[in-house]
């Protein structure tokens, strides 16, 4: 429950951020003349200023767009890949399956975050490359687990008798496997929205996010990049983290929670 | 057994040559041309071709992947574009750094995690389990740089115990590897990026010992060793945690090869130079060769150790026969 209550003040914080935030995220700003560098928390400032007069607060409610952005496709991209990948790859069996499981192999030898930073500097940095990164590294997690419930279920009287009375391979795949499978994936689905999140502000902070939007790995690089932390700046460099923090913990807690709505029988271990 | 290993090889070696071409396509088929951010434009077309020629890119791709593949086999990674070094020179300087950070911390993370887990796992439902869960959550959940910021910002800025960043004091001279395993100044400096590793690495064991002993505790031979009136101490450490090692062994391997590469982050934050380092800064100066040499050094060692894993698990659990499991 706490976990859709912090997906539920993220998303409003996104949608509403326009509204919500005092300030232009990239607006320099201005006190008593002077461009409010470092300024600490205050009523004008919620969580104070940047080393280049920027409010923190604004930022971060800025920021859950980019994240929830990130996140939400990433996530989705992942599901409908590895469990398409899975259920083909559980189902048809033969070459089919093989071809699947060595490419997952190949893919898992591939270490994450280098081989982001790779392609990010051969391209052109951004949010896109981060987001494809991370469904073309993560799928096969999810491919795997699709394919031996898909193996199981495959197996069950109900298929046989869909087998029977004439049914397609197709048919089969999508309009009777496929949907006992779609909460195994849903579970994936929330730990990948953690995974892409944490992705882009790692990303961010090494230099190869986007620019152009604000996301709280670009506030923390911005942090690190100019003196925060000797300066002792807690207001700026603790709060884009706790963000973070809270939002992949909260994708932990929902597929937790959800693990045990939907199979009763693992018990709470 | 031997053939079962012989198998495992072989796929290691598949699984080698696949991420070693998919590399050479990644840095040769990607657009824009390499030696335009090497050279620069005031190279007459003379010169530029000539460079081209000495780093053997003039040659059609196809020669150019066996001349790749034959330079793998013999572990030469070609020379940096702006440090002028061959490039396995500069990888076996930081590899040793990475090494040593990374198994500093696994070994601690580890220790702590089992510990902690299977003391967890007895005390089931009490008021530390509420307390100790949550917090191991929250550190798989944080960005690893984050943390390592956060260690920053208290032991070095505002206590000031220990250096910033870096791997030696400002003035000396970074040795040997074996002097610097002998030098007190490299393990000082060691001491906060090691502690942040161990911090967001102490997740995984810990719960998986948990739950694994969970499981454990509800065997007949537990209730064996109760009905034999062996201390609880006796009866968690000798008995349960032995048989609930098997998949905390195994996410050891794993981990040893994943944070390889995901020390990235941290190498970074703290300025250590390691191999992830390496990586970043060859990446961000377009320092094709040795950004090529480093991500392929990072994906063997995680394809060798995800095998070793692989292997240590058959070989530690009887009960899982390699061949049934496909």
């Amino acid at each position: 429950m706490a976990g859709v209550a912090i997906y539920g003040v993220i998303f409003a914080a996104a949608v509403l951020a326009d509204r919500v935030a005092p300030y232009h995220p990239t607006e320099i700003l201005r006190a008593n003349r002077r461009i409010a560098r470092y300024l600490p928390i205050s009523g004008d400032f919620w969580l104070g200023t940047t080393s280049s007069g920027m409010d923190i607060a604004s930022q971060l409610i800025h920021g859950a767009r980019t994240a929830l952005q990130v996140g939400l496709t990433a996530a989705f991209a992942v599901v409908a890949i590895g469990t398409l990948l899975g259920l083909l790859a559980g189902y048809l069996g033969g070459w089919v399956d093989k071809a699947i499981t060595r490419l997952a192999d190949v893919v898992l030898g591939l270490p994450f975050l280098p081989t982001m930073l790779v392609l990010a500097s051969l391209t052109r940095p951004g949010t896109g490359i981060v987001v494809f990164t991370v469904t073309a590294l993560l799928w096969p997690n999810t491919a795997r687990v699709i394919r031996s419930q898909v193996l199981s279920l495959r197996e069950r009287a109900w298929v046989e008798a869909a087998r029977v009375t004439g049914c397609s391979n197709a048919r089969i795949m999508f309009v009777h496997i496929l949907p006992q499978v779609l909460p195994l994936a849903a579970l994936y689905g929330s730990v990948a929205i953690g995974w892409a999140i944490l992705a882009e502000a790692a990303a961010s902070f090494l230099g190869f996010g986007d620019p152009a939007s604000m996301s709280w790995g670009v506030m923390l690089q911005d942090a690190y990049a100019n003196q925060a932390l000797s300066r002792g700046a807690w207001n700026w460099f603790v709060p884009p983290g706790v963000a973070i923090l809270a939002m992949v913990l909260a994708g932990f807690m929902i597929s937790r929670g959800s693990e045990k709505l939907l199979f009763p029988k693992l018990g709470d271990t | 057994m031997l053939r079962v290993v012989g198998e495992r090889v072989g796929h290691l070696l598949l699984v080698l040559w696949v991420v070693a071409t998919l590399t050479f396509l990644m840095f040769r088929l990607m657009p824009g041309d390499p030696t335009l951010n090497f050279l620069s434009p005031s190279f007459n077309d003379e010169t530029r071709t000539a460079l081209m020629r000495s780093f053997g890119l003039d040659k059609p791709l196809w020669e150019q992947y066996l001349i790749y593949l034959g330079q793998l086999l013999r572990g030469d990674f070609g020379v940096s574009f702006l440090q002028n070094q061959p490039v396995s020179v500069l990888l076996w300087d930081a590899l040793p750094n990475t090494a040593v950070l990374t198994v500093v911390s696994l070994v601690l993370a580890y220790a702590i995690g089992i510990v902690v887990g299977a003391f967890l796992a007895f005390r089931r439902g009490s008021v530390v389990e509420a307390f100790v869960i949550p917090t191991a959550l929250a550190t798989r959940a944080a960005p690893e740089f984050w943390l390592g910021m956060l260690v920053l910002a208290v032991f070095a800025f505002g206590l000031g115990w220990f250096p910033t960043g870096g791997a030696v004091s400002p003035g000396g001279t970074i040795g040997g590897v074996w002097e610097r395993l002998f030098s007190a100044d490299f393990w000082w400096h060691l001491c906060l990026p090691a502690l942040t590793l161990t911090l967001f690495l102490q997740g995984l064991p810990l719960l998986l010992m948990r739950a694994t002993m969970l499981e454990v505790l509800n065997d007949e031979f537990i209730t064996m060793a109760k009905m034999k009136g062996l201390s609880r101490w006796s009866i968690v450490m000798r008995h349960a945690a032995r048989n609930a090692l098997l998949p905390v062994v195994t996410a050891f391997a794993l981990g040893l090869g994943a944070s390889i590469g995901g020390n990235v982050v941290i190498e970074t934050v703290f300025a250590w130079p390691g191999i992830g380092r390496v990586l970043v800064g060859a990446v961000q100066a377009s320092d094709y060769p040795l950004a090529q040499g480093a991500f392929i050094m990072i994906a063997f060692v995680l394809v060798v150790m995800n095998t070793v894993a692989d292997m240590a698990y058959a070989w530690l659990d009887p009960r899982v026969s390699v061949g049934a499991r496909k």
